[in-house]
């Protein structure tokens, strides 16, 4: 009896990134049965799922979608794309589809190509969590219809099914909306019928390309599966991946290193064992998943207003000495201002928020040391409002009262922040919010998404 | 009795970061066996030193030590979620520095 195989690439951490091209090429020696690649996150925040726009440019993903396209095309093995556009919203895979086939056309490419939109109708979903179809993550936020329907986009986070449903007819490139990140890799082994502990395990440690090596650059991976356990080790010749490296990246971005929750269940990794095959290569054994019940994780944005924001700092002694009542009495002042010029009242339409840098501007709440008064301070003023226009005036009525806002020690008007920019004034655009935290009950695995496929010639 | 060590020169690795938008999770990884377990038999990283400094409920605290890694691990729900008004560290990588002078013995 010998036990199959199956083998995977994972070029970079996120499409965009970048990678060597001789990592790849030598990827592409051994053999890989698919090549899959995330392309987004909620990492950077809100603003990529608010607005729908795609973190990394467009000229970064087309140096890497190509090469993965030609990659492909040269071993005629499946490429899974995940969380097209940072986000995976509809519009995000629609971008990355125009791409690919601007791609195929200069290349001369020919491919079956599926695409799996992720994107939820915000009436459909306030519907779900009206008849008890969406549950809380623990400590979400507590939610309403009214939450869902603010929504500017919703998506929906699928696992490998719908992807196992295009690589069934026959897609050679799929393009995922948003997606887990370890069901890109895990489909297809999965419906080759492998054993879903290694297999997720395996996905979960090669998500991030190159990072679970000894290097931290991006670039990629190369991992077999059995289905006693799987090995991974780095495309680039002078990277390692050993058991500690292995092991630590299961720490990586997660709450819980050894429970990794999926649609379809939970992955143990805690009686997981790591040994070394070779100087590069590691082998994992051991772990296990557990179905559950089948839930899909559903992430929201909401628009939060529009930002103008001025940078500024403070080098007097005598102003840094008394610098929180300094700007507290501004604030007093920019709340009479913003009434009379505006009558908006601050706090509810109107936020004015001042951070000082060199002082609890980074942990915030969370900073132990809050006392300290260092040699000089940078301000961040972010004024948040309803619409662009109305923070840019206060911006201008805030910036102009402080630099000037005086105190007891000088008789006279003094000028008492260092601004670098004429104007001040820099309109940020529109700011989101996260506003779900939530996971939907599906008909199905496949129910939530929808799908498209296309001969490219 | 050999002298305290701050765990910023004990560990090889100390970072924060987000896991997800609504948790923050810290790594502290140590370089080998011997430091690990340096680490483990001082017990002063434990859950009620990580409430105390940074002011947050000991039951939504998860704090682990992970021997295959050579890692302690600790997460919590953000102070506010990922990107809301008031936002400090959109990735929240800079909130392990308090780590840094705790003295290992």
């Amino acid at each position: 009896m010998t036990n199959p195989r199956i083998s995977l690439i994972s070029p970079t951490g996120a499409l965009g990134m970048g990678f060597l091209d001789e990592s790849l090429e030598r990827g592409i020696t051994l053999k890989p049965d698919v090549i899959a690649c995330d392309a987004g996150s909620t990492d950077s925040g809100p603003f990529y799922l608010g607005s729908g726009t795609p973190k990394m440019s467009r000229r970064a993903i087309l140096q890497d979608l190509r090469r993965l396209l030609l990659a492909r095309d040269r071993l005629k093995v499946p490429l899974i794309i995940g969380s097209c556009g940072t986000s995976g919203v509809d519009s995000a895979v629609d971008w990355m589809r125009e791409l690919t086939l601007e791609i195929a056309k200069e290349e001369g490419l020919s491919f079956k190509l599926g695409r799996i939109y992720a994107e939820q109708n915000p009436d459909l979903m306030a519907d779900a969590f009206n008849s008890g179809k969406i549950d809380p993550l623990p400590g979400a936020p507590e939610i309403n219809e009214q939450t869902i329907l603010n929504c500017t986009h919703i998506v929906g986070m699928m696992g490998h099914e719908p992807i196992v449903h295009l690589l069934e007819k026959q897609c050679d490139v799929i393009l995922c909306g948003r997606a887990s990140d370890t069901a890109l890799f895990s489909a297809l082994p999965l419906m080759r019928g492998f054993l879903p502990g290694p297999v997720w395990h395996c996905a979960k440690t090669i998500e991030c390309g190159a990072i679970c090596s000894s290097i931290t650059r991006a670039d990629g991976v190369f991992a077999e599966i059995d289905n006693n356990g799987f090995s991974v080790e780095p495309l680039a010749l002078d990277a390692s991946c050993t058991p500690l490296s292995l092991a630590s990246h299961t720490l990586y971005e997660n709450a819980d290193p050894f429970l990794i929750r999926e649609p379809s269940g939970t992955l143990d990794t805690q009686n997981a064992n790591y040994h070394k095959v070779s100087e590069r290569k590691t082998r994992v054994e051991g772990s296990v998943f557990r179905p559950e019940r089948y839930t899909l994780k559903l992430e929201g944005a909401a628009l939060s207003g529009f930002q103008t924001v001025a940078i500024g700092g403070v080098r007097d002694p005598y102003i840094l000495a008394r610098i929180d009542s300094w700007l507290a009495e501004m604030k007093v002042f920019f709340k009479e201002r913003l009434k009379d010029l505006t009558g908006k009242t601050l706090g509810q339409e109107v936020r004015i928020d001042i951070s000082q840098y060199g002082r609890n501007a980074v942990m915030g709440g969370l900073e132990p040391l809050t006392q300290e008064i260092p040699h000089e301070i940078g301000l961040l003023f972010t004024i948040t409002a309803p619409d662009q226009a109305l923070a840019n005036d206060v911006a201008r009525f805030v910036t102009h009262a402080a630099s000037h806002w005086p105190i007891p020690e000088w008789q006279g008007f003094i000028s008492g922040i260092a601004f670098p920019f004429s104007p001040p004034e820099i309109d940020r655009g529109a700011s989101y919010r996260f506003t779900l935290n939530h996971v939907l009950i599906p008909e199905t695995p496949l129910s939530a998404f929808r799908f498209a496929e296309e001969q490219v010639r | 009795m050999r002298a305290p060590i701050p765990l910023g020169k004990l560990a090889k690795l100390i970072r924060s970061k987000n896991a997800g938008p609504f948790w923050i999770t810290f790594d502290i990884v140590f370089e080998n066996e011997d430091d690990f377990v340096r680490a483990v038999s001082a017990k002063v990283l434990t859950k009620e030193w990580i409430s105390g400094t940074y002011k947050i409920p000991q039951d939504t605290l998860i704090f682990v030590k992970i021997p295959a890694a050579r890692a302690f691990k600790f997460s919590f729900p953000r102070p506010r979620i990922q990107g809301d008004l008031g936002e400090t560290d959109m990735y929240s990588g800079q909130q392990y520095a308090p780590l840094l002078e705790l003295q290992i013995s």
